[in-house]
């Protein structure tokens, strides 16, 4: 019965209840998908690289070469030589070393020269190693590794061609056409920005550049010409032993024969994450303001209404309603309306979040996992719902109010 | 019940009266206390109550319906004392024992007119399959087609809703009527024929009824008439009795 009373009365007021039913829509959908994309930024982030314990490139911003040798964010400010690399491999406190080299791309994906250790070493979220969905790493010169996500959105199966655009935009107009890549090996989804790499071979790398002539014959005949590498643009490094970081970076930064910089990435990345940690209070403060401001259009709906609905209070009273059903009334009123606008709040912003994810993966490194159903999303409903319940109150009040005072005479 | 109809001989063989006040004082504010002196109201009696605007009949009725609760004095209904009800105590009576119909606005207006009957079967807590017997042979009672139930109440004519009002007043078989000038919107005609239906169902249903009205051409339509000067003095408590 009084499940039926509210809903014909919210229908009988249907164009505030629905005006206010928006506002709480757009305020709970600001909210949660902000909660949503800080929780989900910070496990993609964090997830994106484990066990490397120096990463060293041609000195620049710690950010700077974090986020291009790690997010494939922003581009390589200069190189390093290949010796450098040759170099640090052979210190003893080393225990692998991964050179990358960056710069090409593939339909805006990036593409990565690096040699087959990249797959034996690289580990991301809790030390997982990259895991071969198909095929098999990188063998000859022109064969490439591509991630899950390059596949996925190009369509790759083992053995296609692909051909390597020059710099990083989404659209070049040089593209090396004259040296084709075949797909020899997917890896498995990580979540992280391997995903939207294409994997090659360093030497390949190399061998792109060359001039049109001796590209052709060595495409003709592989082992033709031996071009070592002479750039890359960084080197991961796992040590041996973790205290001999900071000795091995001051070497690093004092090298004589090359200009390098080598960063510790828990450092270079708790930086960029309290960079990124202020907006993420002032969107998170943004979001609760909206949602405040809605409420307040909440009560002020109801509060308004109340006048009118005097009248009705007093007919309700007359046929024994006690006080507490009316109070009831108003306060269940209002959280029906804003527990509509949460479930079509959280719809909307599951499509939403489909929508953007490639835009948000692309742009800023971002995998978002669409389930919204999270302890924190239920815990932010409760305190929504609570949140109106407590706004509704006023307005119950004087409901209630009134209810007691009502006159017979109308 | 038997009833022993309009004749109150002696108050000792009676049975017990359907309303007894005795010395009730109520006041809004400070300065302006109304006071109700005895006052008894038979079972089965139709009462027709009169007086000028202002002159406490809206007071005595949320008195009695117990909507408003006096600051002394007793008010007996059926021979339970409803001053010292608690307030839950008093709404649950009200649903269950008493039937109001204002001068307008007495039906929640959003809801359909079924509705409007079910949410009163509701609150009174009476059992939900006595509703449709009765509420058909109250439908042809008060001249209501049967296509009404489903009509939200804001499209119905204002002698349609007084008398779904009355419908609804009735549903719940309560002991006691109270009724406040229901006709002032209805023109003359219409007026007669419904205190007429109204008197008639109450003697069907030996219901006991207070008619508020200032409206003294519907006077010689009643049996008994207080004039509320009678019983309510607003200067003291002492005066009438």
């Amino acid at each position: 019965m009084l499940t039926s009373i509210i809903w014909r009365s919210l229908i009988s007021r249907r164009k505030t209840v629905v005006l206010t039913f928006l506002s709480l829509v757009v305020s709970i959908s600001v909210l949660i998908s902000v909660e949503h994309i800080r929780s989900q930024a910070k496990e993609s982030f964090n997830r994106t690289i484990s066990g490397v314990d120096l990463i060293v490139g041609a000195p620049s911003g710690e950010l700077n070469l974090l986020l291009y040798s790690i997010f494939r964010m922003g581009s390589p400010t200069n190189n390093i030589n290949y010796d450098s690399f040759t170099m640090l491999k052979a210190n003893k406190s080393v225990a692998w070393a991964i050179p990358i080299s960056l710069g090409d791309s593939h339909h805006g994906f990036r593409v990565m020269g690096t040699n087959s250790d990249y797959f034996q070493y690289f580990k991301y979220a809790n030390k997982k190693a990259l895991d071969l969905a198909q095929g098999e790493v990188f063998d000859s010169p022109f064969e490439a590794v591509i991630g899950a996500d390059v596949a996925k959105t190009l369509g790759y199966k083992l053995g296609d061609k692909l051909v390597l655009s020059h710099g990083i935009g989404s659209t070049s107009f040089v593209h090396h056409e004259q040296a084709p890549f075949t797909v020899s090996g997917i890896i498995a989804a990580t979540g992280t920005p391997v995903d939207k790499t294409v994997h090659v071979n360093l030497a390949a790398i190399e061998a792109i550049h060359l001039p049109p002539a001796q590209l052709k014959e060595l495409v003709e005949d592989p082992h033709s010409h031996h071009h070592p590498t002479e750039k890359i643009t960084a080197v991961l490094l796992g040590l041996n032993n973790r205290f001999a970081t900071f000795t091995l970076q001051r070497h690093i930064n004092t090298y004589q024969d090359d200009r390098l910089m080598a960063v510790l990435p828990g450092v270079a990345m708790t930086q960029l994450w309290s960079l990124m940690g202020n907006i993420e209070t002032l969107l998170q403060v943004i979001g609760f303001l909206v949602l405040l401001a809605s409420l307040f259009g909440l009560a002020t709906m109801l509060l308004a209404t109340m006048n009118e609905r005097q009248k009705e209070i007093a007919v309700f009273r007359i046929l024994g309603a006690s006080p507490i059903f009316i109070l009831s009334l108003v306060i269940l009123e209002a959280l029906v309306i804003s527990f509509m606008a949460l479930i079509t709040a959280f719809i909307v912003v599951t499509f939403l979040l489909m929508g953007l994810e490639g835009w948000l993966t692309a742009e800023y490194g971002l995998f978002l996992n669409q389930n919204l159903f999270t302890q924190d999303s239920l815990n932010l409903s409760l305190i929504i719902l609570g949140a109106t319940g407590v706004t509704a109150l006023v307005p119950g009040i004087e409901a209630y109010k009134k209810a007691l005072h009502s006159q017979l005479s109308g | 019940m038997t009833i022993k109809d309009k004749n109150p001989i002696d108050p000792q063989a009676q049975p017990t009266p359907a309303i007894e006040l005795n010395q009730v004082v109520h006041s809004y504010s400070k300065d302006s206390p109304l006071c109700f002196s005895k006052w008894t109201v038979e079972v089965g009696q139709q009462v027709f109550l009169y007086g000028d605007s202002g002159s406490g009949k809206s007071t005595l009725l949320n008195l009695l319906s117990g909507i408003l609760a006096p600051q002394q004095g007793s008010i007996k209904l059926f021979g339970n004392d409803i001053t010292k009800f608690s307030n839950r105590r008093r709404d649950r009576f009200r649903a269950e024992n008493i039937g109001v119909v204002f001068q307008q606005f007495n039906l929640i207006p959003y809801l359909s007119v079924a509705k409007n009957i079910e949410l009163a079967v509701y609150l009174a807590k009476s059992p939900k399959q006595k509703l449709s017997e009765p509420i058909l042979q109250l439908m042809a009672a008060l001249k209501l087609p049967n296509s009404i139930l489903n009509t939200p109440v804001a499209s119905l004519s204002v002698g349609q809703q007084q008398r779904v009002a009355i419908m609804r007043a009735f549903i719940n078989s309560p002991k006691l009527l109270l009724i406040d000038e229901p006709t002032s919107a209805l023109d003359n005609n219409a007026k007669q024929g419904f205190v007429t239906l109204l008197l008639e169902m109450c003697q069907t249903h030996n219901t006991s009824m207070v008619f508020v009205s200032h409206d003294t051409s519907l006077e010689p339509l009643f049996s008994l008439h207080t004039p509320i000067t009678a019983i309510c003095n607003a200067q003291t408590t002492e005066e009438v009795s």
